[in-house]
């Protein structure tokens, strides 16, 4: 089964809080081959919302040569405890995840 | 957990339909992704793709941090942040990958201007970190040396 667990890690400072996300995705950039030589496809996040409180505050688009398994780090301004940020992405082949945090 | 091994799961689907719905509400104009962009081969057709005829210029204006020596190319962590007003996008642009145009950022006033990413590099580079305005595209960049390149193959 293929994980698709979105990380995060969020800490206000002054009203400013600073996210951490981890994503676990292959990021396969479709030039690799497998032992066989076949060609692995490409498989990578296509982009990513970031939204504080359903408001969204930053998209993103990645081509193939994000890393594997991205971590990616944003700051939202005027945050307070009981904030929600989400974020969630969508790939090449459709897929989709999501996460959130609760901020303390 | 849940697979999406034939396509979209139902749940998969009305939450990328309520993400549809969510960015069509958007308070602020943000890009539409530039598939042609990521698509591009050289650095200069990633410009004409994204920026057409804005004029670009240098700037010390944007701080990009990497390191300059990266003994892994897999994983390079790269922050850009910037102080140039009204910045509409950031983008990061490794000249010598097969795809130069790794990742943009769309902001809005919500956020501060800095973003953190880690990506790949198939071999050494110039890296470059743009900041797009309404009227013009604002660059900086840093010579990286890949000890062991990043894009397998």
């Amino acid at each position: 089964m293929e994980d698709k667990t979105i990380k995060m890690r969020g800490k206000i400072s002054a009203g400013v809080a600073e996210i951490k996300v981890l994503m676990r995705h292959p990021m396969e950039t479709g030039t690799r081959r497998d032992e066989a030589g076949k060609v692995i496809p490409a498989h990578y996040i296509e982009q990513v919302i970031c939204r504080h409180n359903d408001t969204v505050v930053l998209t993103a688009d990645w081509g193939t040569s994000v890393s594997k398994d991205p971590y990616f780090a944003f700051k939202v301004n005027n945050t307070k405890a009981g904030d929600v940020v989400k974020v969630s992405w969508t790939d090449n082949q459709g897929e989709f995840s999501e996460g959130e945090i609760v901020l303390k | 957990m849940q697979t999406y091994t034939s396509g979209l799961s139902r749940r998969g689907f009305v939450k990328g339909m309520m993400s549809i719905i969510a960015l069509s509400a958007m308070p602020f104009k943000l890009l539409a992704r530039s598939a042609t962009a990521f698509k591009a081969t050289t650095t200069k057709d990633v410009y004409k793709e994204l920026f057409g005829d804005l004029p670009m210029v240098g700037s010390s204006d944007i701080e990009l941090k990497i390191p300059d020596i990266a003994e892994n190319g897999a994983v390079v962590p790269v922050t850009v942040s910037t102080s140039i007003p009204n910045a509409e996008a950031i983008y990061v642009i490794i000249d010598q990958n097969p795809n130069p145009l790794s990742a943009s950022f769309h902001l809005t006033p919500l956020i501060p201007a800095e973003i953190s990413i880690r990506v790949k590099m198939g071999k050494s580079s110039m890296v470059q970190a743009l900041v797009k305005t309404a009227d013009k595209v604002y660059t900086t960049g840093q010579e990286v040396k890949v000890t062991i390149g990043g894009c397998g193959g």
